[in-house]
């Protein structure tokens, strides 16, 4: 008889009774797993391993005004815990991802918050006037950090003046009471300046991390490996930056809304997020090694939530950021700290 | 429509300069198609290298003592497939598939020519099978650069009407390409479809002869993967639609199997002007 079984989501009536839902802002979400922008297309080719419903939102991967090839290839290099890549956002352009894409994630039920990208200011206001006409978008995540945009001068992330006009010129656009999040370079100096430029400039809240700009040299052909010279590194190599991208945000701003995402792989590495400060985490390139990662993702927070006493999602966000005379054990109705 | 399911390693052997990996595969083996791949989990649920293997689908056994098993053969290139040919039986692993748009059957019982380089010939068992069960010709060649890293040969002779055998060193057969010989044997038996599986170079000859002898080529194509699934877009190769628009396609779910006079050979690995929403000038 063979031992291996079917993997998946099964019903597990071990899980602990955890109260999952989160708030960004206006969003509550029932659960605070997300796939992040990029690594999950519009949703529908994961929905062969796992209920797209089940997670809290599907960020999908980020859309321009036009329809666009993305840049040539190799496209990806993998890299010690992570990799790098080069897609240079190809997309059906947004009327095409409305009409194909929204509609089917509309009717498969799952709430989707739209990750727009743009080359101009003007490009995200018109993307963002074009979405506001659709019932369901859930959220706008502001994609303002792609490094795969051949002049540096299109990361706006980059830069607190450029990142606050794109925040301003989607604000504008959108209807007022749409929950936006900016998405954030890790690639600055100080991320916290960029977070108070995004947020005077009307965004609900963030999104940290987007990859890490980096490269790779091909030693036998003694060439850069991707076709785009530089590229994106994800996965769990930057998963320690992310941490204290949110650890740094939560400090300076204790209820800005933040999804946070960069290496998440298992419920620990979500809960490292959440205690640092995360109201929500995004799963990415994870799902390239697991496709069935942000549902499974889901079910381990959930149990490591329970096995440290948490009943409620919410009362663990930014929990790492209690003083440090706070008692630990001493109340154990409160906190039981059990170990794995 | 693909699952991802937790398999045992069954066996593995070696094929020459290959390994052959049997898999327990519940779920999968019994939906596969010639020309399906499926992708493998690579050292472990702590490993440090993301990204899964991709394998075409070798063989099948849809009953058996160990239920769903199948057949893939690796070539070592990396770290990535040392790990996978030093597992031992009954080491777990973690299997995504049945993956990818398998090969179009003729329907009529026409002549056929299947090529294979090197390890390209794996997925062509199966498809010679089933296609001398629709009663076809099939004719098989098999290239490769020395006759270590030819596979198959004596099983797709028993399989074939006919085999050609070249390499580039002539170790075995005739000193050569596959595509020195594809021409003159689709001229003698009067082959309406080519099916190719193989290195870039080779697919691309191997469309250009069958275009030439007024024949259909399906060619299976090996391009650089992530996910395997379809979202991770690293895949793809400017491919001519019906519409005669040039779009970028993912080999993973729009192929892995193309039309061979679809794909635009030249301009693989790049992005050619004309491809819908290449960067004008200055690029992106």
């Amino acid at each position: 008889m063979t031992r291996a079984l079917i993997k998946g989501p099964v019903a597990d009536a071990a899980l602990p009774e955890v109260d999952m839902s989160t708030s960004l802002g206006g969003l509550a979400l029932p659960a605070p797993i997300l796939t992040a922008s990029g690594c999950a297309a519009s949703g529908r080719e994961l929905d062969q391993f796992f209920d797209l419903t089940s997670i809290g939102a599907i960020v999908t991967k980020s859309i321009m005004l036009n329809p666009r090839s993305g840049r040539a290839t190799p496209r990806m290099a993998e890299t010690p815990s992570g990799m790098l890549n080069s897609i240079g956002l190809q997309g059906p352009g947004i009327d095409r991802f409305i009409e194909h894409d929204l509609a089917w994630l509309e009717e498969r039920g799952a709430r989707v918050i739209v990750s727009i990208a743009g080359g101009t200011v003007d490009e995200y206001g018109k993307l963002a006037a074009r979405l506001r006409t659709v019932r369901s978008v859930a959220a706008i995540e502001v994609n303002i950090s792609c490094p795969n945009v051949e002049d540096r001068g299109q990361v706006f992330a980059c830069r607190a003046g450029s990142a606050s006009d794109v925040v301003h010129a989607v604000r504008r656009h959108s209807d007022p009471r749409m929950p936006l999040f900016a998405k954030l370079s890790p690639d600055v100096t100080d991320i916290v300046e960029i977070t108070d430029a995004v947020v005077r400039a009307g965004a609900t809240g963030v999104s940290v991390i987007n990859t890490v700009l980096g490269m790779v040299i091909d030693t036998d052909t003694m060439r850069p490996h991707l076709a785009g010279v530089t590229g994106g590194l994800s996965g769990p190599a930057i998963r320690p930056v992310a941490v204290r991208c949110i650890w740094q945000i939560r400090q300076a701003f204790p209820s800005l809304p933040i999804i946070g995402m960069g290496g998440v792989r298992s419920g620990k590495d979500a809960l490292e997020f959440v205690l640092a400060g995360a109201n929500a985490v995004s799963v990415g390139t994870a799902v390239f090694h697991d496709p069935s990662a942000p549902s499974r993702i889901q079910i381990e927070l959930q149990r490591a939530l329970g096995a440290r006493g948490f009943r409620r999602f919410a009362d663990a966000v930014g929990f790492a950021h209690r003083p440090a005379d706070l008692p630990r054990e001493e109340d154990p109705d409160e906190f039981d700290f059990i170990s794995e | 429509m693909a699952v991802q399911v937790r398999g045992e390693i069954l066996d593995v052997r070696r094929a020459g300069a290959y390994h052959v990996l049997s898999l327990t595969a519940p779920g999968i083996s019994e939906n596969v198609k010639p020309g399906h791949f499926l992708t493998l989990g690579i050292g472990g649920e702590e490993s440090s290298m993301l990204l899964r293997r991709a394998f075409a689908i070798h063989r099948v056994q849809s009953r058996g003592v160990y239920g769903g098993t199948l057949d893939i053969v690796v070539g070592v290139h990396g770290k990535g497939t040392k790990w996978l040919v030093d597992r031992r039986r009954h080491d777990p692993i973690d299997i995504v598939g049945p993956l990818g748009r398998p090969f179009v059957l003729p329907k009529e019982p026409v002549s056929t020519v299947l090529v294979g380089g090197g390890y390209g010939s794996a997925p062509l068992f199966m498809l010679a099978e089933q296609m001398r069960e629709r009663g076809c010709r099939v004719d098989v060649i098999l290239g490769a650069a020395t006759e270590e890293k030819l596979y198959g040969a004596l099983e797709l002779k028993r399989l074939a009407s006919t085999l050609t055998i070249t390499t580039d060193d002539g170790s075995l057969g005739q000193r050569g390409r596959v595509t020195d010989v594809l021409g003159s044997l689709m001229q003698a038996n009067d082959t309406a479809v080519v099916y190719a599986c193989g290195p870039m170079p080779m697919l691309q000859r191997v469309a250009e002869i069958a275009s030439d002898h007024q024949a259909y080529s399906q060619c299976a194509v090996e391009e650089a993967m992530a996910c395997g699934i379809g979202v991770c877009m690293t895949c793809v190769l400017p491919v001519i639609g019906e519409d005669g628009v040039t779009r970028m396609l993912r080999a993973c779910t729009e192929g892995p199997v193309f039309r061979g006079d679809r794909v635009r050979w030249s301009d693989v690995g790049t992005i050619p002007p004309d491809t819908l929403g290449a960067p004008t000038a200055g690029g992106h």
